[in-house]
Protein backbone atom coordinates (compact mmCIF):
# COMPACT_ATOMS: atom_id res chain seq x y z
CA UNK A 1 0.00 0.00 0.00
CA UNK A 2 1.37 3.66 -0.94
CA UNK A 3 0.87 6.31 1.79
CA UNK A 4 0.15 9.95 1.10
CA UNK A 5 -0.69 12.67 3.55
CA UNK A 6 -4.05 14.51 2.93
CA UNK A 7 -3.15 18.63 3.17
CA UNK A 8 -6.18 19.77 2.95
CA UNK A 9 -6.56 21.14 6.50
CA UNK A 10 -4.20 20.97 9.46
CA UNK A 11 -5.94 17.09 10.96
CA UNK A 12 -3.00 15.87 7.75
CA UNK A 13 -4.78 12.41 7.45
CA UNK A 14 -2.24 10.03 6.42
CA UNK A 15 -4.22 7.72 3.72
CA UNK A 16 -3.01 4.48 2.70
CA UNK A 17 -4.43 3.21 -0.45
CA UNK A 18 -3.69 0.92 -3.62
CA UNK A 19 -3.94 1.59 -7.31
CA UNK A 20 -4.46 -1.26 -10.18
CA UNK A 21 -4.55 -0.58 -13.74
CA UNK A 22 -4.58 3.09 -12.76
CA UNK A 23 -7.47 3.08 -10.10
CA UNK A 24 -7.81 3.22 -6.52
CA UNK A 25 -8.93 -0.16 -5.23
CA UNK A 26 -9.07 0.19 -1.66
CA UNK A 27 -7.97 3.56 0.53
CA UNK A 28 -7.78 3.89 3.90
CA UNK A 29 -7.23 6.86 6.97
CA UNK A 30 -9.16 9.55 5.76
CA UNK A 31 -11.28 10.67 8.53
CA UNK A 32 -13.69 12.72 5.89
CA UNK A 33 -14.73 12.32 2.37
CA UNK A 34 -12.38 15.17 1.25
CA UNK A 35 -9.35 13.04 1.54
CA UNK A 36 -10.81 11.08 -1.42
CA UNK A 37 -10.97 13.50 -3.63
CA UNK A 38 -7.71 14.94 -2.56
CA UNK A 39 -6.38 11.66 -3.07
CA UNK A 40 -7.81 11.30 -6.66
CA UNK A 41 -6.61 14.81 -7.54
CA UNK A 42 -3.16 13.53 -6.05
CA UNK A 43 -2.39 11.18 -8.62
CA UNK A 44 -4.22 12.77 -11.68
CA UNK A 45 -3.51 16.61 -11.44
CA UNK A 46 -2.18 18.19 -8.00
CA UNK A 47 -3.74 20.43 -6.42
CA UNK A 48 -3.61 23.51 -4.01
CA UNK A 49 -5.33 26.23 -2.91
CA UNK A 50 -3.46 29.30 -2.68
CA UNK A 51 -3.14 31.97 -0.68
CA UNK A 52 -1.19 35.51 -1.04
CA UNK A 53 -2.34 39.36 -1.28
CA UNK A 54 -3.53 41.71 -4.11
CA UNK A 55 -2.42 45.41 -3.82
CA UNK A 56 -4.87 47.88 -2.61
CA UNK A 57 -5.28 51.87 -4.37
CA UNK A 58 -6.53 53.83 -1.49
CA UNK A 59 -6.87 51.32 1.49
CA UNK A 60 -6.28 51.95 4.81
CA UNK A 61 -3.58 48.74 4.26
CA UNK A 62 -1.27 48.37 1.04
CA UNK A 63 -2.37 44.83 0.51
CA UNK A 64 -5.73 42.49 0.64
CA UNK A 65 -5.16 39.14 1.38
CA UNK A 66 -6.85 36.69 -1.13
CA UNK A 67 -7.30 33.01 -1.58
CA UNK A 68 -8.41 30.88 -4.52
CA UNK A 69 -12.40 29.81 -3.47
CA UNK A 70 -10.71 26.20 -4.42
CA UNK A 71 -7.77 24.09 -5.33
CA UNK A 72 -6.16 25.01 -8.53
CA UNK A 73 -3.61 23.20 -10.40
CA UNK A 74 -0.13 22.69 -8.81
CA UNK A 75 1.56 23.22 -12.45
CA UNK A 76 -0.38 26.82 -12.50
CA UNK A 77 1.01 28.15 -8.83
CA UNK A 78 3.70 30.26 -11.06
CA UNK A 79 1.69 31.97 -14.03
CA UNK A 80 -1.45 32.62 -10.95
CA UNK A 81 1.03 34.34 -9.08
CA UNK A 82 2.61 36.57 -12.20
CA UNK A 83 -1.34 37.06 -13.19
CA UNK A 84 -1.89 38.31 -9.24
CA UNK A 85 1.14 40.74 -9.28
CA UNK A 86 -0.81 42.84 -11.77
CA UNK A 87 -3.76 43.07 -10.08
CA UNK A 88 -4.53 46.11 -8.02
CA UNK A 89 -7.94 46.83 -6.99
CA UNK A 90 -9.54 50.26 -5.49
CA UNK A 91 -10.70 49.91 -1.48
CA UNK A 92 -13.08 49.65 -0.12
CA UNK A 93 -12.49 45.96 0.00
CA UNK A 94 -14.91 43.49 2.08
CA UNK A 95 -13.93 39.83 3.00
CA UNK A 96 -15.75 37.60 0.50
CA UNK A 97 -15.34 40.07 -2.43
CA UNK A 98 -14.66 38.34 -5.32
CA UNK A 99 -11.31 39.66 -7.36
CA UNK A 100 -11.13 37.51 -10.16
CA UNK A 101 -13.64 35.30 -11.55
CA UNK A 102 -12.24 31.64 -13.20
CA UNK A 103 -8.76 32.46 -12.62
CA UNK A 104 -7.04 31.05 -15.18
CA UNK A 105 -10.03 28.82 -16.63
CA UNK A 106 -9.63 26.74 -12.94
CA UNK A 107 -13.36 27.54 -12.48
CA UNK A 108 -11.95 29.06 -9.15
CA UNK A 109 -12.29 32.67 -8.20
CA UNK A 110 -9.94 34.98 -6.49
CA UNK A 111 -11.79 35.98 -3.11
CA UNK A 112 -10.11 38.89 -0.80
CA UNK A 113 -9.85 37.04 3.32
CA UNK A 114 -9.38 40.72 4.40
CA UNK A 115 -11.20 43.56 4.91
CA UNK A 116 -9.36 47.20 3.87
CA UNK A 117 -11.29 50.09 4.14
CA UNK A 118 -10.89 52.92 2.13
CA UNK A 119 -8.50 55.77 3.59
CA UNK A 120 -10.26 58.45 4.86
CA UNK A 121 -13.66 56.75 5.68
CA UNK A 122 -15.04 56.02 8.46
CA UNK B 1 -12.19 54.41 35.18
CA UNK B 2 -13.65 51.07 36.32
CA UNK B 3 -14.74 47.83 34.43
CA UNK B 4 -15.69 44.47 35.53
CA UNK B 5 -13.01 42.78 33.52
CA UNK B 6 -9.85 44.26 31.75
CA UNK B 7 -8.36 41.85 28.58
CA UNK B 8 -4.87 42.62 27.80
CA UNK B 9 -4.47 41.72 24.29
CA UNK B 10 -6.90 41.32 21.64
CA UNK B 11 -6.02 38.39 19.54
CA UNK B 12 -7.65 35.16 19.47
CA UNK B 13 -7.52 34.32 23.11
CA UNK B 14 -8.63 37.98 24.66
CA UNK B 15 -11.04 38.28 22.19
CA UNK B 16 -12.89 35.19 22.51
CA UNK B 17 -12.19 35.92 26.41
CA UNK B 18 -14.62 39.27 25.90
CA UNK B 19 -17.45 37.51 24.23
CA UNK B 20 -17.42 35.42 26.97
CA UNK B 21 -17.58 37.75 29.77
CA UNK B 22 -19.99 40.44 27.52
CA UNK B 23 -22.44 37.61 27.02
CA UNK B 24 -22.70 36.93 30.94
CA UNK B 25 -23.63 40.69 31.13
CA UNK B 26 -20.78 42.06 32.31
CA UNK B 27 -18.65 45.47 31.65
CA UNK B 28 -15.74 44.34 29.70
CA UNK B 29 -12.46 46.58 28.70
CA UNK B 30 -10.21 44.81 26.22
CA UNK B 31 -6.56 46.74 25.14
CA UNK B 32 -4.85 46.21 22.41
CA UNK B 33 -1.59 47.66 21.39
CA UNK B 34 -1.95 46.99 17.92
CA UNK B 35 -3.88 49.23 15.89
CA UNK B 36 -6.63 46.76 14.68
CA UNK B 37 -7.38 43.64 16.64
CA UNK B 38 -6.59 39.89 15.84
CA UNK B 39 -3.10 40.07 17.05
CA UNK B 40 -1.34 36.92 14.97
CA UNK B 41 -4.18 35.97 13.24
CA UNK B 42 -3.96 39.10 10.84
CA UNK B 43 -0.93 38.71 9.44
CA UNK B 44 -1.58 34.86 8.45
CA UNK B 45 -2.80 35.21 5.15
CA UNK B 46 -2.37 31.29 4.96
CA UNK B 47 -5.53 28.99 4.78
CA UNK B 48 -5.57 26.50 7.99
CA UNK B 49 -7.37 28.08 11.03
CA UNK B 50 -10.70 27.55 12.19
CA UNK B 51 -11.17 23.77 11.16
CA UNK B 52 -12.58 22.73 14.43
CA UNK B 53 -14.32 25.68 15.77
CA UNK B 54 -15.85 26.78 12.47
CA UNK B 55 -16.21 23.58 10.56
CA UNK B 56 -14.61 25.29 7.59
CA UNK B 57 -10.80 26.00 6.68
CA UNK B 58 -9.88 29.66 6.69
CA UNK B 59 -7.07 31.99 6.39
CA UNK B 60 -6.01 33.81 9.66
CA UNK B 61 -7.48 37.32 8.54
CA UNK B 62 -10.78 35.95 7.79
CA UNK B 63 -10.97 34.15 11.28
CA UNK B 64 -9.60 36.84 13.16
CA UNK B 65 -12.62 39.14 11.09
CA UNK B 66 -15.50 36.87 12.51
CA UNK B 67 -14.51 37.22 15.98
CA UNK B 68 -14.14 41.53 15.27
CA UNK B 69 -17.44 40.71 14.39
CA UNK B 70 -19.20 39.56 17.48
CA UNK B 71 -17.27 41.67 19.28
CA UNK B 72 -18.59 44.84 17.80
CA UNK B 73 -22.03 42.94 18.29
CA UNK B 74 -21.30 43.65 22.13
CA UNK B 75 -20.55 47.11 21.69
CA UNK B 76 -22.32 48.13 24.59
CA UNK B 77 -20.49 46.00 26.51
CA UNK B 78 -17.18 45.78 25.27
CA UNK B 79 -14.75 48.75 25.37
CA UNK B 80 -12.23 47.87 22.41
CA UNK B 81 -9.31 50.03 22.97
CA UNK B 82 -7.19 49.89 19.98
CA UNK B 83 -3.76 51.72 19.85
CA UNK B 84 -3.70 51.13 23.58
CA UNK B 85 -0.76 49.52 25.65
CA UNK B 86 -1.15 47.90 29.22
CA UNK B 87 2.70 49.52 30.25
CA UNK B 88 1.72 47.91 34.24
CA UNK B 89 -1.06 45.81 35.96
CA UNK B 90 -0.21 46.84 40.06
CA UNK B 91 -1.34 44.36 43.02
CA UNK B 92 -4.35 46.16 44.04
CA UNK B 93 -6.17 45.62 40.60
CA UNK B 94 -5.30 48.62 38.61
CA UNK B 95 -3.56 48.98 35.40
CA UNK B 96 -1.40 51.88 33.76
CA UNK B 97 -2.39 52.34 30.12
CA UNK B 98 -1.18 54.58 27.31
CA UNK B 99 -2.48 55.69 24.36
CA UNK B 100 -1.38 57.97 22.21
CA UNK B 101 -4.24 60.05 23.27
CA UNK B 102 -4.06 59.47 27.14
CA UNK B 103 -2.67 57.89 30.02
CA UNK B 104 -4.86 56.49 32.02
CA UNK B 105 -5.60 54.18 34.98
CA UNK B 106 -8.06 51.42 34.82
CA UNK B 107 -9.86 49.59 38.27
CA UNK B 108 -11.06 46.02 37.67
CA UNK B 109 -12.71 43.22 39.13
CA UNK B 110 -10.87 40.67 37.34
CA UNK B 111 -7.83 40.87 34.73
CA UNK B 112 -7.99 38.01 31.69
CA UNK B 113 -4.08 38.41 30.29
CA UNK B 114 -3.84 37.14 26.53
CA UNK B 115 -0.91 38.71 25.56
CA UNK B 116 -0.27 36.17 23.25
CA UNK B 117 3.95 34.96 22.66
CA UNK B 118 7.04 36.25 20.87
CA UNK B 119 9.42 35.22 18.76
CA UNK B 120 12.95 33.79 19.95
CA UNK B 121 15.23 36.56 18.52
CA UNK B 122 18.40 35.70 16.41
CA UNK B 123 20.36 37.15 19.66
CA UNK B 124 19.24 33.92 21.53
CA UNK B 125 21.28 31.78 19.29
CA UNK B 126 24.74 32.95 20.36
CA UNK B 127 26.05 32.30 16.44
CA UNK B 128 29.48 33.55 16.11
CA UNK B 129 30.39 35.69 13.00
CA UNK B 130 28.78 39.50 11.60
CA UNK B 131 25.92 41.04 12.48
CA UNK B 132 24.62 42.46 9.19
CA UNK B 133 21.24 43.55 7.98
CA UNK B 134 19.32 40.89 6.44
CA UNK B 135 18.19 39.21 9.50
CA UNK B 136 14.74 38.31 10.31
CA UNK B 137 12.59 36.47 12.32
CA UNK B 138 9.84 34.88 10.84
CA UNK B 139 7.27 37.09 12.33
CA UNK B 140 8.65 40.05 11.40
CA UNK B 141 9.14 39.13 7.81
CA UNK B 142 5.84 38.06 7.08
CA UNK B 143 4.37 41.29 8.77
CA UNK B 144 6.58 42.84 6.25
CA UNK B 145 5.45 41.04 3.67
CA UNK B 146 1.98 40.47 4.16
CA UNK B 147 0.88 43.62 5.59
CA UNK B 148 3.52 46.12 4.82
CA UNK B 149 4.27 44.90 1.12
CA UNK B 150 7.94 45.00 1.38
CA UNK B 151 10.09 42.28 -0.05
CA UNK B 152 12.31 40.78 2.30
CA UNK B 153 15.01 40.15 0.12
CA UNK B 154 16.71 38.16 -2.77
CA UNK B 155 17.57 35.18 -1.68
CA UNK B 156 17.16 33.41 1.37
CA UNK B 157 17.98 30.67 4.28
CA UNK B 158 15.47 29.64 6.57
CA UNK B 159 16.16 28.54 10.14
CA UNK B 160 14.12 26.07 11.74
CA UNK B 161 10.99 23.81 10.50
CA UNK B 162 8.07 24.20 12.28
CA UNK B 163 4.89 24.82 11.19
CA UNK B 164 5.99 29.01 10.81
CA UNK B 165 9.32 28.17 9.05
CA UNK B 166 7.69 26.19 6.54
CA UNK B 167 4.81 28.79 5.51
CA UNK B 168 7.51 31.35 4.90
CA UNK B 169 9.93 29.48 2.91
CA UNK B 170 6.25 29.05 0.63
CA UNK B 171 5.54 32.59 1.18
CA UNK B 172 9.12 33.95 0.21
CA UNK B 173 9.06 31.60 -2.81
CA UNK B 174 5.42 32.56 -3.80
CA UNK B 175 7.24 36.39 -3.54
CA UNK B 176 10.05 35.41 -6.17
CA UNK B 177 12.13 35.04 -3.12
CA UNK B 178 14.68 32.26 -4.27
CA UNK B 179 14.60 29.80 -0.71
CA UNK B 180 17.83 27.92 -0.86
CA UNK B 181 16.78 25.74 2.40
CA UNK B 182 15.31 24.97 5.36
CA UNK B 183 17.58 24.11 8.47
CA UNK B 184 16.80 21.59 11.07
CA UNK B 185 18.48 21.11 14.11
CA UNK B 186 15.97 17.85 14.53
CA UNK B 187 16.59 14.50 12.74
CA UNK B 188 13.34 14.77 11.97
CA UNK B 189 10.60 18.24 11.02
CA UNK B 190 9.36 20.48 13.30
CA UNK B 191 6.15 21.20 11.74
CA UNK B 192 3.26 18.78 10.22
CA UNK B 193 3.58 16.71 7.31
CA UNK B 194 1.16 18.52 5.68
CA UNK B 195 3.37 21.92 5.24
CA UNK B 196 6.40 19.66 4.73
CA UNK B 197 4.56 18.52 1.45
CA UNK B 198 2.66 21.97 0.49
CA UNK B 199 5.32 24.73 1.88
CA UNK B 200 9.02 22.93 0.60
CA UNK B 201 8.04 19.39 -1.65
CA UNK B 202 5.79 21.56 -3.55
CA UNK B 203 8.23 24.12 -4.23
CA UNK B 204 11.43 22.04 -4.35
CA UNK B 205 12.80 23.32 -1.53
CA UNK B 206 15.37 21.22 0.33
CA UNK B 207 15.02 20.63 3.71
CA UNK B 208 18.41 20.05 5.78
CA UNK B 209 17.83 17.99 9.16
CA UNK B 210 20.26 17.39 11.83
CA UNK B 211 21.84 20.66 10.76
CA UNK B 212 22.66 24.23 12.09
CA UNK B 213 23.90 27.81 11.51
CA UNK B 214 27.37 27.64 12.62
CA UNK B 215 28.27 31.28 10.93
CA UNK B 216 26.89 34.31 9.12
CA UNK B 217 28.86 36.85 7.21
CA UNK B 218 28.29 40.43 5.91
CA UNK B 219 29.49 43.39 6.13
CA UNK B 220 26.63 46.09 5.86
CA UNK B 221 23.74 43.33 4.31
CA UNK B 222 24.12 39.83 4.89
CA UNK B 223 26.17 37.48 2.15
CA UNK B 224 26.55 34.44 3.10
CA UNK B 225 25.46 31.40 6.19
CA UNK B 226 27.75 28.78 7.29
CA UNK B 227 25.42 25.71 7.95
CA UNK B 228 26.71 22.24 9.57
CA UNK B 229 25.78 18.70 10.76
CA UNK B 230 24.89 18.16 14.04
CA UNK B 231 25.51 15.54 16.71
CA UNK B 232 22.98 14.02 19.40
CA UNK B 233 23.48 16.81 21.37
CA UNK B 234 23.31 19.35 18.65
CA UNK B 235 26.64 19.96 18.40
CA UNK B 236 28.35 21.24 15.13
CA UNK B 237 30.29 18.23 13.64
CA UNK B 238 33.45 19.81 11.78
CA UNK B 239 34.13 18.99 8.18
CA UNK B 240 30.52 19.01 7.41
CA UNK B 241 30.45 22.85 6.72
CA UNK B 242 28.36 23.83 4.22
CA UNK B 243 27.93 27.55 2.99
CA UNK B 244 25.39 29.45 1.33
CA UNK B 245 25.17 32.75 -0.40
CA UNK B 246 22.33 34.50 0.62
CA UNK B 247 21.22 38.04 1.51
CA UNK B 248 18.75 37.02 3.83
CA UNK B 249 18.21 34.80 6.27
CA UNK B 250 14.81 34.09 8.33
CA UNK B 251 14.17 32.40 11.86
CA UNK B 252 11.59 30.70 13.45
CA UNK B 253 13.30 29.01 15.95
CA UNK B 254 10.58 29.25 18.65
CA UNK B 255 7.81 30.96 20.83
CA UNK B 256 7.81 31.90 23.90
CA UNK B 257 5.25 33.04 25.90
CA UNK B 258 4.90 36.60 27.13
CA UNK B 259 4.61 36.68 30.60
CA UNK B 260 7.57 39.73 32.04
CA UNK B 261 3.92 42.15 32.89
CA UNK B 262 3.05 39.76 35.55
CA UNK B 263 5.89 38.87 36.77
CA UNK B 264 6.09 38.99 41.08
CA UNK B 265 2.11 38.90 40.17
CA UNK B 266 1.64 34.91 39.30
CA UNK B 267 3.54 31.68 39.01
CA UNK B 268 4.82 30.60 36.24
CA UNK B 269 5.60 27.06 34.55
CA UNK B 270 9.09 25.92 34.16
CA UNK B 271 8.14 23.88 30.93
CA UNK B 272 5.71 25.75 29.13
CA UNK B 273 7.83 28.99 30.20
CA UNK B 274 3.97 30.24 30.13
CA UNK B 275 1.49 31.56 33.16
CA UNK B 276 0.55 28.46 35.16
CA UNK B 277 -2.84 28.11 35.21
CA UNK B 278 -5.96 26.06 36.49
CA UNK B 279 -8.47 24.28 34.15
CA UNK B 280 -10.72 27.44 34.92
CA UNK B 281 -7.86 29.94 33.44
CA UNK B 282 -7.36 31.35 36.44
CA UNK B 283 -3.24 31.69 37.87
CA UNK B 284 -1.85 31.50 41.13
CA UNK B 285 -3.29 34.86 41.68
CA UNK B 286 -7.11 34.09 42.12
CA UNK B 287 -8.02 37.53 40.02
CA UNK B 288 -5.82 37.35 37.98
CA UNK B 289 -6.70 34.53 34.56
CA UNK B 290 -4.85 33.78 31.30
CA UNK B 291 -5.36 32.23 27.94
CA UNK B 292 -3.32 31.62 24.80
CA UNK B 293 0.37 31.81 23.72
CA UNK B 294 1.01 33.68 26.55
CA UNK B 295 0.21 30.52 29.19
CA UNK B 296 1.43 27.88 26.17
CA UNK B 297 2.28 28.05 23.01
CA UNK B 298 -0.72 26.30 21.15
CA UNK B 299 -0.93 24.94 17.83
CA UNK B 300 -4.09 26.17 16.72
CA UNK B 301 -5.89 28.88 17.32
CA UNK B 302 -8.77 26.68 17.78
CA UNK B 303 -7.80 25.40 21.18
CA UNK B 304 -6.75 29.31 21.54
CA UNK B 305 -10.48 30.46 20.84
CA UNK B 306 -11.38 27.85 23.63
CA UNK B 307 -9.28 28.74 26.34
CA UNK B 308 -10.01 32.25 26.04
CA UNK B 309 -13.73 31.54 26.23
CA UNK B 310 -13.14 29.27 29.26
CA UNK B 311 -11.12 31.66 31.35
CA UNK B 312 -13.62 34.66 29.96
CA UNK B 313 -16.23 32.38 31.41
CA UNK B 314 -14.52 31.63 34.54
CA UNK B 315 -13.38 35.09 35.30
CA UNK B 316 -17.57 36.09 35.05
CA UNK B 317 -17.92 33.71 37.89
CA UNK B 318 -14.96 34.85 39.97
CA UNK B 319 -16.80 38.50 39.11
CA UNK B 320 -20.29 37.34 40.14
CA UNK B 321 -19.00 35.54 43.79
CA UNK B 322 -17.82 32.25 42.87
CA UNK B 323 -14.32 31.28 44.21
CA UNK B 324 -12.33 28.61 42.69
CA UNK B 325 -9.71 26.33 44.21
CA UNK B 326 -6.23 26.43 41.81
CA UNK B 327 -6.97 22.50 42.18
CA UNK B 328 -4.43 19.70 42.33
CA UNK B 329 -0.74 20.03 40.17
CA UNK B 330 -0.82 18.21 36.97
CA UNK B 331 2.95 17.15 36.03
CA UNK B 332 4.29 15.62 32.90
CA UNK B 333 5.43 12.23 33.35
CA UNK B 334 7.17 9.71 30.88
CA UNK B 335 7.88 10.62 27.29
CA UNK B 336 5.54 13.88 28.49
CA UNK B 337 7.70 17.24 27.35
CA UNK B 338 4.77 19.38 29.05
CA UNK B 339 1.41 19.89 29.54
CA UNK B 340 -1.56 22.21 30.15
CA UNK B 341 -2.98 23.54 32.09
CA UNK B 342 -1.04 23.08 35.41
CA UNK B 343 -3.71 22.20 37.61
CA UNK B 344 -7.10 20.62 37.64
CA UNK B 345 -9.83 22.00 40.02
CA UNK B 346 -13.28 19.07 39.31
CA UNK B 347 -15.57 21.70 38.65
CA UNK B 348 -15.38 20.44 34.69
CA UNK B 349 -14.12 17.75 32.94
CA UNK B 350 -10.30 18.58 32.12
CA UNK B 351 -9.79 19.13 28.49
CA UNK B 352 -5.53 18.41 28.88
CA UNK B 353 -3.28 19.31 26.10
CA UNK B 354 0.15 18.16 25.72
CA UNK B 355 3.09 17.48 23.60
CA UNK B 356 5.37 14.13 23.63
CA UNK B 357 9.47 14.43 24.53
CA UNK B 358 9.75 12.21 20.58
CA UNK B 359 8.47 10.97 17.96
CA UNK B 360 6.18 7.74 18.59
CA UNK B 361 4.65 5.08 16.67
CA UNK B 362 2.20 4.37 19.46
CA UNK B 363 1.51 5.21 22.65
CA UNK B 364 -1.03 4.54 25.46
CA UNK B 365 -1.70 8.01 27.31
CA UNK B 366 -2.58 7.91 31.29
CA UNK B 367 -3.42 10.23 33.06
CA UNK B 368 -5.38 8.89 37.03
CA UNK B 369 -7.81 6.47 35.51
CA UNK B 370 -8.39 7.55 32.15
CA UNK B 371 -6.37 5.51 29.21
CA UNK B 372 -6.42 6.06 25.16
CA UNK B 373 -4.21 4.88 22.84
CA UNK B 374 -2.39 7.22 19.92
CA UNK B 375 -0.28 6.61 16.82
CA UNK B 376 1.95 8.47 15.20
CA UNK B 377 2.64 11.31 17.84
CA UNK B 378 5.08 13.87 17.12
CA UNK B 379 6.62 16.95 19.83
CA UNK B 380 5.29 19.61 17.53
CA UNK B 381 1.39 18.06 17.14
CA UNK B 382 -0.15 19.11 20.50
CA UNK B 383 -2.52 15.88 21.40
CA UNK B 384 -6.25 17.52 23.11
CA UNK B 385 -8.30 15.19 24.82
CA UNK B 386 -11.26 15.56 27.37
CA UNK B 387 -10.78 13.36 30.29
CA UNK B 388 -14.15 13.29 32.35
CA UNK B 389 -13.92 14.42 36.20
CA UNK B 390 -14.74 11.04 37.27
CA UNK B 391 -11.79 9.64 36.04
CA UNK B 392 -9.91 12.03 38.25
CA UNK B 393 -11.52 11.94 41.06
CA UNK B 394 -9.60 11.79 45.11
CA UNK B 395 -6.28 12.46 43.15
CA UNK B 396 -3.64 14.57 44.83
CA UNK B 397 -1.50 15.07 42.26
CA UNK B 398 -2.20 14.06 38.46
CA UNK B 399 0.51 12.65 36.58
CA UNK B 400 0.42 12.80 32.84
CA UNK B 401 2.53 9.37 30.98
CA UNK B 402 2.75 8.26 27.49
CA UNK B 403 4.18 4.50 27.75
CA UNK B 404 5.02 3.55 24.49
CA UNK B 405 3.22 0.19 23.00
C1 LIG C 1 3.23 32.48 12.01
C2 LIG C 1 2.14 31.67 12.67
C3 LIG C 1 1.40 30.77 11.93
C4 LIG C 1 0.33 30.06 12.51
N1 LIG C 1 -0.40 29.20 11.74
C5 LIG C 1 -1.53 28.61 12.26
C6 LIG C 1 -2.40 27.81 11.46
O1 LIG C 1 -2.15 27.56 10.27
N2 LIG C 1 -3.54 27.30 12.02
C7 LIG C 1 -3.85 27.57 13.33
O2 LIG C 1 -4.91 27.13 13.81
N3 LIG C 1 -3.01 28.27 14.12
C8 LIG C 1 -1.87 28.81 13.61
N4 LIG C 1 -1.06 29.57 14.42
C9 LIG C 1 -1.35 29.64 15.85
C10 LIG C 1 -2.42 30.67 16.24
O3 LIG C 1 -2.53 31.65 15.24
C11 LIG C 1 -2.03 31.33 17.51
O4 LIG C 1 -1.80 30.33 18.46
C12 LIG C 1 -3.12 32.25 18.07
O5 LIG C 1 -3.59 33.14 17.10
C13 LIG C 1 -2.57 32.98 19.26
O6 LIG C 1 -3.53 33.82 19.82
P1 LIG C 1 -3.25 34.64 21.16
O7 LIG C 1 -4.47 35.44 21.39
O8 LIG C 1 -2.79 33.75 22.23
O9 LIG C 1 -2.00 35.56 20.85
P2 LIG C 1 -1.75 36.78 19.83
O10 LIG C 1 -2.43 36.60 18.55
O11 LIG C 1 -0.27 36.97 19.83
O12 LIG C 1 -2.43 38.01 20.56
C14 LIG C 1 -1.88 38.69 21.65
C15 LIG C 1 -2.25 40.15 21.52
O13 LIG C 1 -1.93 40.83 22.72
C16 LIG C 1 -1.45 42.10 22.41
N5 LIG C 1 -0.67 42.56 23.55
C17 LIG C 1 0.39 41.95 24.13
N6 LIG C 1 0.83 42.65 25.17
C18 LIG C 1 0.02 43.73 25.30
C19 LIG C 1 -0.03 44.84 26.19
N7 LIG C 1 0.83 44.96 27.19
N8 LIG C 1 -1.00 45.78 26.01
C20 LIG C 1 -1.89 45.65 24.98
N9 LIG C 1 -1.89 44.64 24.11
C21 LIG C 1 -0.94 43.68 24.26
C22 LIG C 1 -0.64 41.87 21.16
O14 LIG C 1 -0.46 43.06 20.40
C23 LIG C 1 -1.50 40.85 20.41
O15 LIG C 1 -2.41 41.44 19.53
C24 LIG C 1 0.04 30.26 13.87
C25 LIG C 1 0.81 31.13 14.65
C26 LIG C 1 1.86 31.83 14.06
C27 LIG C 1 2.69 32.76 14.93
Amino acid sequence: MEKIVCVLCPMGCKIKYSVEDGKIVSVEGNRCPRGLSYLEDELKEPKRIVPTSVKVVNGELPLASVKTSKPIPKRLIPEFMELVKQVQIEAPVKVGDVILKNVLETGADVVATRTVKRVNSA
Amino acid sequence: MKTDVLVIGAGAAGMAAAIAAAKRNLKVVIAERDEITGGILNQCIHNGFGLHYFREELTGPEYAERFREQLSRYAGAIDVLNDCHVLRLNRDRTALLVSPKNVFELEAKVVVYAAGARERPFGSLMIPGDRPSGIFTAGVAQRLMNIDNRKVGRKALIVGSGDIGMIMARRLTLEGIEVVGVVERLPYPGGLLRNVIQCLKDFNIPLYLSSTVVEVKGSERLEEVVVASVDEQFRPIPGTEKSFKVDTLVLSVGLIPQVEMLNGLVTLDKRTRGIACSNTGQSSNEWIFAAGNCTAVFDLVDYVTKEGERAGEYASRYVNGERFSLGVPIVPGENVMLTFPNYYNDVDDLTLYLRCKKPMEKALLKVGGFEKTFEDLIPSEMIVVKIPKQKLSNLDRIEVKLEEV
